[in-house]
């Protein structure tokens, strides 16, 4: 790793859409092994600094390193292969693939590569521990929401990589599910991965997160620890509005 | 090779060897059509390696294929005939090269439509440095080479094919091009590099038709833009791959069989209704069995291997 340097440092990163301006001069930092909550309210510009940062597209300005590395402007091809992997806010499974080449996917291409009995070893390994108890060979479309969002989870995974994004994970699970799956992060953050993870779900926020950085309107309007943040005058009155605050 | 590429493969062979001694029991009908059989086995198989897996649906298979035709026609009696046959499928590949590269960043419809203006293109051009530069509508394909020959030729080209298919569908850039044919957002978001993936299959793709074309060349003796480069041959290309069913290997050859007998009565039968007739099969086809025959074999033995 190179010394010292942040897992990923934004730096004054603008997106604007024709003149809607999505993400307005974001600046953070993630630290190796954190894991960090980017939080606001809808459409406060959370998965456009998601899709900057996996390069779904580039930015207007500013600058986005990747331990040092600057990475904004990049494809997400070449992003995906330097280390960055996600998830998606609606789920993305591929429908005509088996389960086990769902999640083999992507470990072929990506930052960490493998093919063969190796690959497909991988891969029964991650099935297992995101806790999936179907058959490798089974059509992913009979796959229950949450069982669709382990796969793609472990398809994030397995290519072992040095930032993971997850976009609204939580999102859609009823309360059972929502406690595997906070649980499912919570043994990632014990293996040290470097998580920035969008959510809705305020508690999974306060019990996963080390710190929080909240967006309003594309802009940074607080940074700190999940309480530090949720008692912010400016984050409620983002979230309740003025008469509230 | 898995357990079961080891049971299928003598079975193949078999196949094979007996498609092999058709001229010599027939040298008339039967061998007129199984020309047209095997062509548009390698045609369509070429047309699905790339299209299968994609899901792109290209209109160019007779760009490519007359492409192949006219080097043939070009050079035919300066050059021997397997020289130019490898001149074909290194033209053909570089115009798939050049279009893919273009084009491949287009999605859906725009491919499609593009794909169909590059063959009327290919032909009109060819029209013109005709007429313009030399006497004649069309070239003189004038050889020694018999309908037998050109049978084995094709024949063993399409074991070739399968071979090739049979490579790319166990390698990484297989695995690639079902990623991209699924979502095209997840897979560069796998690292794949898609557009490298996308040309290079193209490429062996229009290579192949090339190929193709250049051996058709000597059974037309006199060989014009109009019927080197018939849209017919792309759109004949895809229903046969569709009807089949272009998501297996061997898809495609399950619809050439019946459609080939099939287009070779109606056009015996309907000669002026020809085209009507297979743009309503065409439309059923797509309706009702949109996985084509391999999808319906491959449901049934899912079904019988449930009951059982």
């Amino acid at each position: 790793m190179t010394g010292g340097a942040p897992a990923l440092a934004v730096r004054d990163v603008t997106k604007a859409f024709s003149g809607l301006v999505a993400v307005d001069a974001m600046t953070f930092d993630l630290a190796e092994n954190e894991v960090m909550g980017l939080i606001g309210p809808n459409g406060s510009g959370k998965t456009t600094m998601i899709n900057l940062i996996s390069g779904a597209f580039g930015p207007n300005s500013g600058s986005i390193q990747l331990y040092g590395d600057d990475i904004a402007g990049a494809s997400a091809t070449a992003i995906a292969r330097k280390g960055i992997a996600r998830t998606f806010q609606i789920v993305r499974i591929l429908p005509s693939l088996t389960v086990l080449e769902n999640v083999a996917a992507g470990g072929v291409f990506g930052h960490r590569r493998r093919w063969g009995r190796e690959l497909e070893e991988e891969a029964r390994h991650l099935l297992d521990k995101v806790g999936l108890e179907v058959s490798g060979g089974a059509p992913v479309s009979a796959l229950t929401y949450i069982d669709q969002k382990r796969v793609e989870l472990a398809r994030a995974l397995i290519g072992d990589p040095r930032v993971l994004l997850l976009d609204e994970w939580l999102a859609g699970l009823n309360p059972t599910e929502l406690k595997t799956g906070i649980a499912l992060i919570e043994a990632l953050r014990g293996e040290g991965r470097t998580i920035l993870i969008v959510e809705h779900v305020m508690h999974a926020i306060r019990s996963l997160c080390d710190r929080c950085v909240v967006m309003n309107s594309g802009a940074k309007i607080a940074e700190g620890t999940p309480a530090e943040v949720l008692a912010d005058k400016e984050v409620i009155r983002a979230y309740l509005g003025d008469d509230d605050a | 090779m898995t357990e079961r590429e080891r049971r299928i493969l003598p079975i193949c062979l078999a196949a094979f060897i007996a498609a092999a001694l058709l001229p010599l029991a027939d040298d008339g009908y039967w061998l007129a059509l199984g020309i047209s059989v095997v062509m548009y086995t390698t045609l369509a198989t070429s047309w699905a390696l790339f299209s299968g897996p994609t899901h792109y649906i290209s209109l160019a298979t007779a760009a490519f294929f007359g492409v192949g035709m006219y080097t043939v026609g070009a050079w035919v009696g300066l050059l021997p005939f397997p020289v130019l046959v490898l001149i074909a499928g290194l033209l053909g590949a570089a115009l798939a090269a050049v279009v893919g590269l273009a084009t491949l960043r287009l999605s859906g419809v725009y491919f499609v439509i593009f794909t169909l203006g590059l063959a009327e293109l290919a032909r009109q051009v060819v029209s013109w440095v005709q007429t313009t530069m030399g006497t004649s509508s069309g070239l003189y394909v004038l050889t020694d080479i018999t309908e037998p020959i050109i049978y084995w030729s094709l024949l063993a080209l399409a074991a070739v094919i399968y071979l090739i298919g049979w490579r790319i569908g166990r390698s990484r850039l297989g695995f690639a091009l079902r990623i991209i044919g699924n979502d095209e957002v997840v897979a560069v978001h796998c690292g794949i590099g898609t557009a490298r993936a996308k040309v290079i299959l193209f490429v062996v793709s229009g290579c192949l038709a090339a190929v193709i074309g250049a051996i058709m060349a000597p059974r037309f003796a006199y060989v014009t833009p109009t019927q080197a480069f018939s849209p017919m041959l792309s759109f004949q290309v895809v229903i046969m791959a569709l009807l089949g069913g272009a998501h297996r290997l061997w898809g495609p050859l399950l619809g050439v069989i019946p459609f080939t007998i099939v287009l070779d009565l109606i056009a015996a039968n309907f000669p002026n209704q020809t085209a009507l007739l297979l743009g309503g099969a065409f439309l059923l086809i797509v309706y009702f069995i949109p996985n084509g025959v391999a999808g319906l074999i491959e449901n049934g033995l899912r079904r019988g291997r449930s009951r059982a």
